[in-house]
Parts: structure tokens; sequence; C-alpha cells
């Protein structure tokens, strides 16, 4: 079937900002489906709340709107733009959530606008339980058979229908409390009479139990005529029960025979042809180990987070070829871009083993519940690819970055066998370091399995790995066992360390064996067809086919690893926009990326793609097939960054800025001496290594200081600290992590914060904007509200401001990008920190300004002028538009962890409000975020007494919009007493009902709590916090950020004016 | 123990022995297959052949007898990156090893299957010795390895008497398992009261189970068995199995199946007797470069413009342009390459097809050629 005539312009939706269980891998599906619309001359139209993305950029669709994505805005950019089409199954569930909206509200017919790629019917039967349950029933695909009861006879009934073990979850209890598994009629008496007491509605859902099942994926494929195909199918390693985002899986499945494989293929193709999807589809299944039974647990008609990895670990684009299938064509007319020889209607072969694990945020949230559940925890997750499992399991731990490189790396040594099993009993992100421990001490396999549900296979392949260890560490390291080793990917330094032998010795050991990384090929189709695409993973074990072209310099970007708090999607930006730039100064690039879910992994970004782990022996290995002529650190973030020195001992020049000027904006001796040179203050402080030191310090600077390890990613481990207890106690969580680097003691200067990033070619400075944050000093960049243009400075802090950045560009002899903190109180400007590589902030400012900062470091770094490319030094004229960057959090996505900003990040994600008033912009930002207020009109209002004053004036903007406020005792004392009429709620601890009680009740719209600095914070704060965004409600934890909201409230504009950003001209 | 693997080219791969430590020479292929290694194993057609699996890791599942497509494995040897040592499922009752061990099958793990894949793909099928041997004179080795030609398989692999599958129970095990998922209504029995005659050429045993699950009962004969004794017995239909070698080299076969095409009983072929029934009507077969061996072949229903996944193990095709237009017409086409994957003939109740509908291993995509098999016999709708 060719493409239908009638599709001419097309809507895109993308999924917004990142959060929990929706991230980068919208932004590659988005990106792709629009570059595959775009070479069938289709007009794009794209709207997406995320500035962050490639997608939002106007080399990628025509028409670009970075505005929220609700329902009145898509109306009206469908009044404006008049598609006639929308494209709704890239943008995740939000994406298909909006269009559905739209198509029942009657507004796409009334517009004569269609849904492509999958009708409205299809959705509804995919994701309406009743109707999806009702499906499955008629073409006689099992779902786990469950009912809702009211009752404890009616429960026990449904139970006894179902078979036991059942699940009960009362319905509408904070996470699931209440519920539980029942074996047999008594406890499932027990656990329904207080589960029905617990909920709020008095129901209870009783479920067939296949917790501990095998949990397997399959993604599907189907085009309008019929036709269906499956790209791949995956296993989870940990059994029903834990999220597949959160579960480490496998591809394709180990532990299936072909009879199961098939079963569950041939379902999943007749739930596809069932649903009359047109485009790709995730279908979810449990499969009880010990027979055929089987049960489908989820379809999601759309691409996700799984056909993202299914299309890395496969090389099969599911995006791409859905967005062909959506404008009309078969797959049997698409071409398989691997082979370029094939077509698009067959299945991917797989000759290797792919390993996906995920990366949690622990690491961040340091108090929060790391338990594994149905509710997805992990921000982003690394894939490795290898011709064995455990190779393919020990390069994805170390693509982690998370200080973890082994088996070893988490020590339960210190349990005793009965903590050891009971530590194995628990859900969470270390199970696989516990297994180590318990094969190292002789816990059996069945004993494990019994535990954990995990399957033989996959235990045995861990005891593989134990089992290297142990050799290692007691046999003489010969070439042989080395061999063997290398070939289950232990890295150099593992091997150093177990065999305690210098690591440079076993490199030398391996060059002389000739025990070298060989790259192979992803293909498709398993080495049957001659493929292209050169799309590469390493192995110790076969012959190497990648092979170092001639002729154009190359250049190697390092991409920035999985997506976490504090490195986000916006260095993928900057890394591909970068290799695009490098290859039309005509380089041969190639990238070195283990992120599935990122464009920069796309194989048709860079000339090459090594999907390897960023570390400097997996570089090296890939530096001495590929001998590049340069590297680029400067836009993959910290990962990148920290390779820099490791690049230089391998005699890879580093493009740009040099390592020594890397080095000296991290390093604070020679960092202070440039800024005395430069006459420019920085909050005082001191370098310590030990508690005493850093308290002795704190004396001398006067509390509150500012506590951190050096080079930090994201205010990694930085705490405001207020007196010496506190500084005890972040002293001693730093220290838990392994620390090259000495800590830094800084005085904490309360103001405001002005972010600059620049480009500097070496003599000249371009500063494409100025931005300021709306929170005051002590919360992190990235967690703050950034406005661009800042607009309450005054021209003489301006032109300090650009005097700092331009003196401290040159002193640092930045080639490239540069980003800049400051503080600014009063008529002092001070430093806050020096960043010589691209930031967080690059891709919205690059969008508000239309100034293609990425292309032009890139340039520059080719050595060009910023002169020569047309463009006058200095700080640029504002843009007509004020873009207000906000922070997206996905706190209710991490149980027990504490939601108050600070010194560290913690959102995941961002979206834009761009508009010709500061008013609106901030309207649109607050929009995007999804803060839609108001609905009840009720506050809390709880805040340190020394914000007592400072809270009078918000309270009474909000009392204004019309809010009824509820405050703790001391604050409503204030606020009375200042006029503003407040209700005194009981604390925490006090009788019900209380301030716990209110906010359970959902009744409230917002929550503003101030807490307490440093350690004595009280617990009570914390409970609040945590059950405000459990219930839903919006939490507040700095007055800044809340005057930012009276003010958008206050403002409230009818109608958007909608701005396509592909029309922002550089001024 | 160490093991080669070497090739008439000279190459020489070293990896570990499994299975028998016998010296064999063979004709070496690949299979893409991810899963399914004992169907392969045990499917006739290889006879004659040593098989790579280019999927990794083999063995992960163990050997489940249930799931064996004749009564022994038939290949040479086998070739493998990595075999499993635990092996992990329900159905288990070994590892390959013994089996491999049990069959005197020989083998060789631990070597690179995907430049081995490579090396087949860019110079075509070709023959190869595996051994535990330390080999000083090449030359006369590779010569020797050159001189193997694949002879006398279809013979080997047939049965020897002729014997009688009756319908099977849809509550029985013996039902395929997916049939078995769905008790009610979903499984099929159009083809309950029809013979059929299975002319077996190397026959996988799930033809005649996917038959006698739609209610035929099944003949099946040893491939020698003339064209009369067959038709005596009055078939509803005749199913031509597959098998294995070089399909030319079966003329007296093919002559019979003249006189099987020449009746008016309806006709459904697989693989090589697909290939055998081009050549009774006068079409010719040549060998492919390295063949078609995996689950994952997109096959076009040329009457329908439908796209199925196909399962395929075969290393000849039939000639499309030796066609007599009045005789037969391609049905189905081989999506990447253009070869032929089915015909139908004029005037006739005969259509064949050079993939495997009956899967095992592979997708079950077109499991419905054997319902229109059935409709052609006049079977219940």
């Amino acid at each position: 079937m060719p493409k239908n005539p009638d599709i001419k312009k097309v809507l895109v939706l993308g999924s917004g900002p990142i959060v929990i269980g929706q991230a980068a891998e919208f932004d590659y599906a988005g990106t792709q489906a629009c570059r595959s619309l775009k070479e069938e001359g289709i007009e794009v139209v794209l709207l997406n709340s995320n500035p962050a993305t490639i997608m939002t950029d106007k080399d990628i669709a025509d028409r670009v709107y970075i505005e929220p994505l609700t329902a009145e805005v898509v109306e009206q950019l469908i009044r404006k733009e008049h598609p006639d089409s929308i494209l709704p199954t890239l943008g995740g569930q939000a994406g298909l959530n909006l269009a559905m909206e739209l198509e029942e509200s009657g507004f796409l017919k009334e517009n004569r606008v269609r849904l492509i790629g999958t009708t409205a019917l299809t959705i509804k039967k995919a994701e309406d339980r009743e109707i999806f349950k009702e499906t499955m029933e008629r073409i006689g695909e099992p779902v786990a058979p469950s009912d809702i009861v009211e009752d404890v006879e009616a429960g026990l009934r449904i139970a006894a229908e179902i078979g036991y073990p059942v699940v009960l979850r009362p319905a509408y209890t904070l996470g699931g409390s209440g519920g539980g598994i029942a074996g047999n009629p008594e406890q499932c008496r027990e656990i329904l009479e207080n589960g029905l007491r617990l909920s709020r509605v008095g129901q209870v859902l009783v479920e067939r139990c296949i917790a501990g099942w095998k949990e397997i994926e399959y993604e599907v494929m189907r085009d309008g005529a019929g036709n269906v195909i499956t790209v791949c199918n995956m296993e989870n390693i940990d059994p029903v029960g834990v999220h597949t985002g959160d579960s480490i899986v496998v591809a394709p499945s180990q532990t299936l025979g072909d009879k199961e494989y098939q079963m569950l293929r041939t379902s999943a193709l007749n739930i596809i042809s069932e649903l009359g999807i047109t485009g790709g589809c995730n279908v979810q299944y449990a499969l009880n180990p010990d027979s055929f039974e089987y049960c489908v647990i989820e379809v999601n008609p759309r691409v996700s987070r799984s056909s993202a990895l299914a299309s890395k670990a496969t090389g099969y684009p599911i995006a791409k070829v859905a967005a062909k299938i959506a404008l009309g064509y078969t797959l049997d007319e698409i071409k398989n871009a691997v082979t370029k020889k094939t077509c698009a209607c067959f299945e991917p072969m797989l000759d290797y083993c792919v390993v996906k694990m995920p990366r949690l945020p622990f690491d961040k949230f340091i108090s929060a519940k790391r338990t594994l559940g149905t509710q997805m925890k992990a921000t982003g997750e690394v894939m490795s690819i290898c011709t064995n499992f455990e190779g393919a399991l020990m390069k994805a731990i170390r693509s982690l970055e998370q200080h973890v490189d082994c088996l070893l790396s988490y020590d339960f040594s210190k349990l005793d066998e009965d903590g050891l099993k009971k530590q194995l009993a628990k859900v969470d992100d270390r199970r696989i370091w516990v297994i180590a421990e318990a094969l190292r001490r002789g816990i059996s396999y069945d004993e494990i399995h019994e535990i954990t549900r995990i399957d033989h296979w996959f235990i045995d392949k861990l005891a593989v790995l134990v089992e290297m260890e142990r050799a290692l560490e007691s046999e003489p390291l010969t070439e042989e066992l080395l061999r063997k080793a290398k070939r289950l990917e232990f890295p150099d330094t593992v091997i150093a360390r177990l065999s305690q032998i210098p690591e440079e010795q076993v490199k030398a050991m391996r060059q002389k064996a000739g025990i070298l990384a060989a790259y192979k090929m992803v293909d498709t189709c398993a080495a049957e067809f001659a493929a292209e695409t050169p799309y590469y993973y390493s192995c110790f074990d076969g012959s190497n086919e990648a092979e170092s072209s001639h002729g154009k310099k190359k250049v190697l970007v390092l991409g920035s690893g999985p997506i976490r708090i504090g490195q986000g999607i916006e260095f993928d930006f900057c890394s591909v926009h970068s290799t695009w730039a490098f290859a039309r100064e005509g380089y041969e690039t190639i990238i070195i990326n283990n992120n599935p879910e990122t464009v920069s992994t796309d194989f048709d970004i860079a000339d090459k793609l090594y999907f390897e782990p960023l570390t400097p022996e997996d570089v090296a290995s890939v530096v001495d097939v590929e001998k590049p002529d340069g590297a680029v650190v400067q836009f993959g973030g910290q990962t990148a960054i920290k390779l820099t020195e490791a690049l230089m001992k391998m005699g890879v020049p580093i493009l740009g800025t040099a390592a020594e000027d890397v080095d000296a904006a991290e390093d604070r001796e020679l960092f202070d001496r440039i800024l005395e040179q430069c006459q420019i203050p920085r909050p005082a402080g001191h370098t310590v290594f030990t508690a005493e030191e850093a308290k002795k310090a704190a004396e001398e600077l006067g509390y509150p200081v500012l506590v951190r390890p050096s080079y930090v990613l994201g205010g990694q481990g930085m705490q405001i600290c207020i007196n010496d207890r506190d500084i005890d106690e972040f002293i001693g969580i730093i220290n838990q992590i392994a620390q090259d680097h000495p800590i830094l003691v800084d005085k904490y200067i309360v103001g405001k914060e002005i972010e600059v990033d620049a480009v500097c070619d070496g003599t000249d400075i371009l500063i494409p904007g100025i931005m300021e944050h709306i929170e005051r000093t002590g919360v992190h960049s990235g967690d703050s509200i950034s406005v661009y243009p800042a607009s309450s400075i005054t021209p003489a802090i301006e032109a300090k401001l650009v005097d700092y950045t331009e003196k401290l560009a040159r002193a640092l002899h930045v080639k490239g990008m540069i980003n800049i903190q400051f503080i600014v109180t009063g008529e002092d400007v001070y430093i806050i920190e020096v960043n010589p590589r691209s930031s967080r902030t690059v891709p919205y400012i690059s969008k508000v300004t239309g100034i293609p900062i990425i292309v032009l470091a890139t340039q520059v770094i080719c050595g060009h002028t910023l002169r020569e490319l047309g463009y006058t030094p200095g700080l640029q004229k504002k843009s007509e538009y004020i873009a207000i960057k906000m922070p997206v959090f996905s706190f209710e996505k991490i149980r027990g962890a504490d939601i108050s900003l600070g010194p560290e990040m913690k959102s995941t994600g961002e979206c834009l409000g761009i508009a010709k008033t500061f008013n609106e912009a901030l309207y649109k930002a607050f929009e995007g975020a999804g803060m839609k207020l108001p609905r009840h009109k009720n506050m809390v209002i709880t805040v340190r007494e020394s914000e007592h004053e400072a809270v009078v004036e918000i309270a009474r903007r909000f009392q204004k919009i019309g809010y009824k406020i509820f405050a703790t005792r001391g604050t409503a004392k204030v606020l009375n007493a200042n006029g503003v009429k407040a209700l005194t709620v009981r604390k925490l601890e006090q009788e019900s009902p209380n301030i716990l009680d209110l906010i359970l009740g959902h009744e409230i719209d917002l929550v503003i709590d101030i807490p307490q600095q440093g350690a004595g914070r009280s617990r009570d704060g914390f409970v609040i916090r945590r059950n405000a965004i459990e219930t839903g409600v919006h939490v507040l934890t700095s007055l800044d950020t809340a005057g930012a909201l009276a003010t958008s409230l206050e403002n409230r504009a009818r109608e958007l004016s909608l701005i396509d950003i592909a029309k922002v001209k550089e001024s | 123990m160490k093991a080669f693997l070497i090739l008439e080219d000279g190459t020489v791969f070293c990896g570990s022995r499994i299975g028998s430590d016998r010296e064999v020479i063979s004709e070496i292929v690949f299979n893409t297959s991810m899963t399914g290694y004992l169907e392969v194993l045990t499917d006739p057609s290889y006879a004659g052949q040593a098989v790579v699996m280019t999927y990794p890791l083999i063995g992960n599942y163990g050997i489940c007898a249930k799931d064996m497509e004749s009564e022994r494995p038939w290949p040479d040897g086998f070739i493998v990156r990595e075999l499993s040592r635990v092996p992990s499922n329900f159905r288990s009752g070994g590892t390959i090893q013994h089996f491999l061990e049990k069959y005197d099958i020989p083998g060789i793990s631990g070597i690179d299957t995907r430049a081995l894949t490579k090396i087949l793909r860019e110079k075509g099928t070709m023959n190869g010795m595996i051994t535990t041997h330390v080999y000083e004179d090449y030359a006369e080795v590779t010569a020797r390895i050159k001189n193997y030609r694949v002879s006398h398989v279809v013979k080997a692999t047939s049965c020897r008497e002729s014997y009688v599958i009756e319908p099977s129970n849809p509550a029985s095990e013996a039902v395929s398992v997916h049939a078995a998922q769905k008790p009610e209504g979903l499984v099929i029995r159009a083809g309950e009261g029809k013979r059929v005659a299975l002319l077996d050429l190397g026959a996988k045993k799930n033809i005649a189970r996917a038959l006698s699950e739609r209610g035929c009962q099944v003949t099946v004969f040893p491939c020698d068995t003339p064209a009369e004794e067959i038709l005596a017995m009055r078939p509803d239909g005749i199913m031509l199995s597959n098998g294995p070698g070089d399909p030319k080299e079966n003329t007296g076969i093919i002559q019979e199946i003249k006189r099987l095409y020449q009746s008016d009983v309806p006709v459904f072929a697989i693989c090589l007797g697909h290939q055998l029934m081009a050549l009774a009507t006068g079409a010719d077969t040549y060998k492919l470069k390295y063949g078609h061996r995996g689950g994952n072949h997109p096959v076009k229903d040329l009457a329908t413009g439908r796209v199925y996944i196909s399962s395929q193990n075969h290393g000849y095709a039939v000639d499309p342009e030796s066609l007599d237009p009045q005789v037969a017409a391609p049905a189905f086409v081989n999506v990447n390459d253009g070869t032929n994957e089915g015909l139908k003939y004029m005037g006739k109740n005969i259509f064949t097809v050079q993939f495997h509908p009956e899967a095992c291993p592979g997708p079950q995509d077109s499991g419905y050629l054997f319902d229109r098999f059935i409709e052609m016999m006049g079977g219940k709708e």
C-alpha cells in the first residue's frame, strides 16, 4: 500500500518533561519519527514542552512549539496550524492521553484532523481496563483474573474462584498499605478485614498471584495491510513484581524454549492484530515457570521505553518504521535501514546477548527506600552488548556511573548467613550483588531461587562471575586465566585488584598476548546479509570487524551515559549537535555511549557508533582500533569530562579547551589562583580532607557553610551546614563513596543566582544571554526556575558579569563552551563555580535566542573564530521573548525521598514557558510542569521562624487569589497578626484532626513548607511533605518559588500566545 | 579437549570438543534461529550437513524429548559459540552435551561463529571437518574435505515402513502448545474424517501433527513407495514432506511424484516436496549460495500481498524462470532476495511451498496453509 496522499501536515505530540517512567526514549522515538516523516515530504508541526530535547529543534520539525502539553494548547495549535493529522503514539502516555481527550470531546472530528498511527478505538481497547479484559477474553488471551470486592465473604468467594495464592490490594491507600498475598482462606480473611477498613472507599482488589512468574516482553509491529512481525523479545531477570523499567532485562529471552517463545510470539501477534494497531506495540507477559500457563499483563499501543530498548538491542528502528506505517506504507515497502538490502518486514535475529540495567536514583535520595516494586523508580538505564551474558552484565554494571565495576562493589560480607538470606528476600537494586555474596558463601542455587524466584540459569551466570573472582584471587594470573577473565568482561582494574598486580602490568600482559577487544557489528540479521550500518559492540572472543577508515580527520565524541539526576537529556542534545557540526566540518564522527534511550545512540547520527561503557579502558580499546585525531569531552557532561585525563594518557588530543585548563577549573587551588589573577571574588572557602579540618574551616568562615566534594555532578553530596553536627553528618555521607578528591568548605552567601553560558574562540567571547534564578542561592541551579533574560539586575552588574565571564574564559584558555554561576548581592558579584563545558541550560538558551550555541562551539573547536563565523563578540542583544525554565520533579515515585530543595539537585526534568511577557511565560512554565491550580482553593503554610516575616506578603497574595489558608500555630499567629486570615491547624504529633488529616483529606491544593536548614530539620516536616506528595498535593519548599507561583496565578492568561521556535531569529 | 573446524578453503577454527570425538567431514550450513536448537538437531533435512548456530548461547533450556522432530538427531556435526552448563526449564530432561554424546554427534564450541557465518555468507556453503586430531599437512585434509558430497540422504531419513497416525484428541497433550492454551472453539477440526497420505522424504514430525490436530488421519509412506500404492489407499489428499539433500538426486521419487501429479488427488508439498513436484513437472532447481535457514524469513503470498514470517531450511530453490506458465506459477516469493517460495499448479488442486508452515522451530504464522489444504480436500469450514 503506498503512502496516503491525504496526509500532508502532521502534528507530532512529544512527551513533555523527563520524569521517572517517561524519559529520553520519547525524544529518540520522536526525533526518529519526525525525520522519517520529513523524508516523505510531510510538513511536521511539533509540540513538546521540554526544551532539552532534540526533537524540538528547527532542523527536526518544520514548526516547533515548546508549549505546555494541555488539551487547550493542542486545540489552539490545531486552529492555528491546521494540520490534517495527529501522530499521538510517539509521545508516551502523555501524548496518547491528550489525543484521546481531544478525540472524545469531538474536537478532532470538528476540525477534520485524523489520528494516524492508531485509532481512538484501538487506544481504548488497549487502555481501558474493562474493554481490554473483554477483548483479550474474546480472542482467548488470558489475563490475570481479578475482581473488586466490598466485603470479606465476597472476597473469599472470589479468591476461591481465582485460586490461591491471591494478591489483595485495598483501593486508595497510600503506597498499597494494608495489602498482601494470601495463600489460604485464613490469611485471605485477615488481610481482607484489615484492607477493607484501611481503604478509603472500602474496596479491595482480589487478583490471581503471578508474582514470581517470568516476565517476558514482546515488541511487535503491524501495518495497515495486516502484516505483523516481532522485533524483539526480552526477558526480565527479576520475576513479575518488579516494574520492567527497574528490572535487569536481557534480550533475547534466555530461558524460553522454542515452544514457549513461539506461543507468546503468536499471542502477541494475535493481540496486535485484534487491537488493529498500525505501528508498534509492546506486550508484557507473565509466564508460569512450571507450565505453559501465561497471562497478558499489559499492552502499550505506542512506542515505549521498551521499544527504544528493542530498537537499540536489534538495530531495528521501530519509531522510524512506525512513522512510515502511519503514512500508509506497508512493512514490505519499507527498507531495512541496517542492511539497506532487505525490507522492514522481517524479524531481527541476534547473534549476541543484550543486557539492560536500570539507573536508580538512590545515590541522590539517600533516605529513600531502595525497594523495587510495581512503581518504577529508575531515572534512566544503560544497555550493553556482548557475545555472552556474563560479559554483557559486567559491561552494564560499569556503565551505570554508580561507583560499581563488578559483583564485589557492594559489600555484604559482613552479614551473617541469616542476615544475608533476609537481604536476599529484599527486592532492591543491589540484589544481584547479594546473590553473588550468597554464592560466595556456598548457598545453593535452589535456595537462592526459592527466595528470589530468579531463574537458575541467571543464578548460574552470576556464579560463573563469582568463580572467576575467586580464580583471580587465588590463582597466578596466567595468560589463559586472563583470556577467560576478559571474555567475561572483567575490566583490567578489577583483575588488577583481585590478583594484586598493578593495572599497568595486566594491560601489558594483555597486549603481549594479543588479548584485545574485538568489535562486532549489530546488523539485525546475525550476519546472514552484509550490513552497511557501523554499529559496534566489543567482545574478547572473536575477530575484529571494525575497520579504521582513512582519509577524513576523525573525532571521538563521548556521550553522557545513563540519564540520572544532574545529568539529563540536555547532554545528549549537546553531544548530537556537536556530532552533526563536526560532520559538517568534514570530520568522520565516532560516538561512544551506553544509553539506549537517547538519540546519540541511534546508528545514523554519527559515522560510527560504539555501544560501550564510558570507562578509560573501554574508551582506550575503541581508540586503539579507531585512532582518532582528537576527542571532544565538553559536550557529554561530567561523564565525558571525567575521561579527559585518561584520553590524554592514551595520546588522544582533547579538542577544545585543554585538559590542564579543565583541571584548573575543578582544582580548588589552581582555580583560586586564576580568580586572584582576574581579581574576581568568590565566597571564602577552604579545601579539607577530614571532618575536623572542615569544622575548623567553618568556624573561621562562620556558619552557615556549604560543604561538598570536588568533582561533583548535580551538587551530589553538597549540603548547607549550620553547625558542627551537620558537618559530622554530611562528611560521613560523602565518605561513603570512595573519595579521591578533597572536600570543599565555602561560606554560604545568600543572594541572587545568575548563570551564564558562553562560547570562546580563544580570543573573543560570545555570550548568548544571562539567566537569573528565581530561587536564592542554596537551591541547586538545576532545581531553580531560570529566567532569560535576567531582568532584575542593573546595567552595572550586567557589565560586571560580562567582564568576569570574559576574563575567566580567557584565563582558562577556553575553546568552546563555558558555563559560569554567579551570586549577586547588592552590587557585589561572586563566582560560585565554573564549568569548562556545555551545561544543562544550553539547549534552552539556544532555542530562545536562535543562536546555535553547540554548532558555534564546535566550529570554534575546529579552528574558526567567532568573527569569521559572522558573530559580534560580547553579550548578545536580548531576544524579544522571555523564556522560563521550570524544573520538574518525580518525588511521588520515590518513596521516602526528602523533597525539600537544597544544594543537591533533585529534579529529573524541565519544561519551558516562552512568551513576550514575563507573566505569561511564567504561567506557561507552571502549566507545562503540571501545576494545575486552583482546584479546591485550600492551602497549608508552615514555615520556619526566620521566614515568618517574608511569608506574610506571599500569603496575602494567595488569599487575594481566593485561597483559604491553614497554617501551623507559629505561622498562623504571624499571618493573623498581619491581617492575613489563617486557620490554625494542629501539628503532626497532636491529636486528630491534625495537619496530616487535612492533607490526606484530598482538599488541599498546595503546601508551602519551608524546612529548617541543616540536620536539625524535623521529622514532622518530612512526613508532611511526603504525605502531601503522595496524595497528589503540590509542595513548595522555597518562598521564592511560592512568590513566582502567586504571580503566575494572578496573571492567568485566557488565550496563550503560541510561539513557533523555528521562526525565532537571532537578533 | 581441543577441537578444530577445518574448512575446505583452509580456514581453521580452534575450539573445544562437544559431543562425540569422532572425526567428521560434512557440508557446513548456518541457522539463525535464536530458539529451537533441539528441533534443528532433529530435523532430518540436516542429514549430511553440520549446523552452525549463529545465536551464541545454546542449550539454555536443556533437552525436552517431546520437542524432537524425529527419532534422532541428523546433522553430522554441531557448531556453537557457547553451551550452557546449567540448563533451566521446567520441561528440561537433560543437557545438550549428553544428548550429543548419546547419539554420537561430534561438535565444537568456543569458536567465533559470527566469523564463520560471514565466511559462509561471502564464499557460499562449503564443506568442513570437525576433528580433535592435530594435522600436519592441511593440503591433504582440505582435498579430502572438498571431495565430500551430500548423497543418499532422503532414503536414510525416510521411514522404512508405512504407518498410520490417527487424528489427535484435542484434549491430549499431543496437541500443540498454542492450541492447548485455548480449549474452547479455537481448535480447528476441519479435517475430521479426511485421510491424508504423507510421503516421508525425511519428514519433520510436526507436519503429520499439524494434520492430525486438524482431525485428519495420516498414513505415512516411505520415500520409495510407488505412486500406485499411495493412490490405492484412495487418500483425500497427498502431503509431500520436507527432506535433505540435492533434489535432483531423487530421480526415482520424481518419477513417482509425476504420477501423483497426474492423479486428481489434492497435493500439498513442503520444502523438498515442493522442489520435487517442480522437477516432476519440468521445472528446474538450483543451489543457493548459502541457503535460508532460520525463523525470520518474510514470504509474500502473491495472491493477497500479505507477508508472513516463516521458518525455513533449504539450500536449493526452484528456478522461477524454468516454470512452464501453463503448468505452474509462483504463489509465494521471498521478500529479502526474491527467490521462489511457493507454487500453485494450473488446473490442479496442488500447491507447494518452500518454507515450513509446520514451524517447530520458528513462527507459526503460515499454519493456515494446512487449513487451505484441508479446504482443498473438501473439508468442513
